[in-house]
């Protein structure tokens, strides 16, 4: 199954993930720059994608929890989620995110994964 | 601020976990530590980040949290004294005229040492800066992430963003001397103590405080002087709040910070180590945690506290070259027990 993931300076990554992984782990292990600062604990709201409209209804609703980390994100709308709140799933094969801006790491964290 | 000026065996920068139980392996070594931390308080991403959240890998410990663990990270270096300045930034790393090294903080602080331990984790935590197009110019004149003096907000008009402890106690405690103030939060609810969101809502009430919903999207004014915040709505139509001040604070992030200035060797914002001392590739500076990187490097707290102990045998050869450290056990030397003083 795949994610498709736009970057913020507009590059478009289509990403191999595995099932029961959750999306922010799928983008940092590939080796894009994405913060995810806590490491997936719902803890730091630095790992902000926007989900394609047509994928929201598809997606396990954001938990009391989430939505409150999502008061330190900014840009925030009706498609936003923390992306270690997604866990792959078949239903999610081909789901496209967008990273927002604030969660793009300076430098991209250790590449783990090899791939195209 | 009064220079203040102290010497030590070894500083440390950063107060998390693996800075914490450095203190602890060096004070074995008889060797006394001064820490430095941005937070103003102990235990790094285990106090700001998760405080709460269950850690399960602490060898030993079955299940704590991150502020458990900070706590009992705390009582375990109590008996080495460690002297810690929280809320300060290290600003700058140099060597004095007999080779000691010379860090300064962002308070004038001046501490003088011969080995230096970096376990600054992912950085320093600093504010979130918000995604709005040329709010740097305006920030220090009219956007800011802290407040020092609440007597410099008087008679202005404020706008706070955000909606969790910081964003509701600032707005109670600036109502009251603001010459307006509004609250701007994307939704309803907050994140913050009841206490405090009943507060501001008696606020509301007497009129002292505007609730608005949205989120700021552009500032309008000139030469770092604002004259209005344009608040987007969700559904994302805009208007103008007047206004001369922003207070966004929607939480920390970690930024690497003046270390990057250290001259120091970096590979993607980490420090190469070796493995038998975790020394950087300058002499008597180590790093340790999250923040080195060598071959094979698990960013987990307890690789952190390996490092932690063999950084302080080869530091105490800095500290005494002329003594040799005996390797000894806590459970059967009467020294050590000494030191940890249970005897």
């Amino acid at each position: 199954m795949f994610v498709t993931v736009h970057m913020p300076d507009g590059a478009t990554h289509r990403l191999e993930a595995l099932e029961g992984w959750r999306v922010m782990e799928v983008i940092r292990d590939w080796g894009l720059p994405i913060k995810a600062e806590c490491g997936g604990a719902c803890a730091c709201a630095t790992c902000h994608v926007w989900v394609g409209e047509e994928w929201l209804a598809k997606l396990v609703p954001p938990t009391a929890e989430e939505l409150e980390m999502l008061d330190g994100a900014f840009q925030v709308d009706e498609r936003s989620r923390l992306c270690c709140q997604i866990i792959m799933s078949k239903e999610l094969d081909g789901l496209v995110v967008e990273l927002a801006p604030e969660s793009l790491a300076d430098a991209p964290p250790e590449r783990l994964a090899v791939g195209g | 601020m009064q220079a203040s000026e102290a010497s030590t065996d070894v500083i440390i920068v950063g107060a998390g976990p693996v800075g914490l139980f450095a203190v602890f392996e060096l004070g074995l070594a008889k060797l006394k530590a001064h820490v430095v931390d941005i937070l103003d308080k102990p235990g790094g991403q285990c106090a700001e980040l998760y405080p709460e959240k269950p850690i399960y890998d602490i060898p030993g410990l079955p299940f704590c949290t991150g502020q458990e663990l900070t706590d009992r990270l705390l009582e375990q270096i109590r008996p080495f004294e460690p002297v810690f300045h929280f809320g300060e930034m290290v600003e700058a790393l140099t060597r004095t005229v007999d080779g000691k090294w010379r860090l300064t903080t962002d308070t004038g602080r001046v501490l003088i040492a011969p080995v230096v331990v970096i376990a600054a984790g992912g950085g320093s935590f600093v504010p979130k800066r918000p995604p709005i197009p040329g709010i740097e110019a305006y920030e220090g004149k009219s956007v800011f992430y802290a407040v020092r003096r609440i007597d410099a907000f008087r008679g202005r008009r404020i706008v706070i963003a955000g909606g969790g402890d910081s964003a509701l106690d600032w707005t109670v405690n600036l109502a009251p001397m603001a010459g307006q103030l509004t609250l701007v939060h994307r939704r309803p609810e907050f994140r913050a103590a009841p206490d405090t969101v009943r507060k501001m809502r008696e606020l509301e009430e007497q009129g002292l405080v505007r609730f608005e919903l949205g989120q700021p999207a552009e500032l309008k004014g000139s030469d770092g002087k604002l004259d209005a915040v344009v608040i987007k709505r969700t559904d994302g139509s805009t208007f103008d709040i007047e206004s001369d001040t922003l207070l966004p604070f929607f939480g920390l992030t970690m930024k690497l910070g003046p270390i990057a200035n250290f001259g120091l060797n970096l590979n993607e914002n980490l420090i190469p180590v070796d493995t038998a001392k975790f020394e950087t590739s300058t002499q008597a500076v180590f790093a340790i945690g999250d923040i080195n990187s060598y071959s094979g490097k698990l960013k987990l707290i307890l690789s952190g506290f390996h490092e932690a102990a063999l950084m302080a045998q080869a530091a105490h050869r800095y500290v005494h070259p002329d003594k040799t450290l005996r390797f000894q056990y806590t459970t059967s030397s009467s020294e050590l027990q000494r030191l940890l003083k249970v005897a």
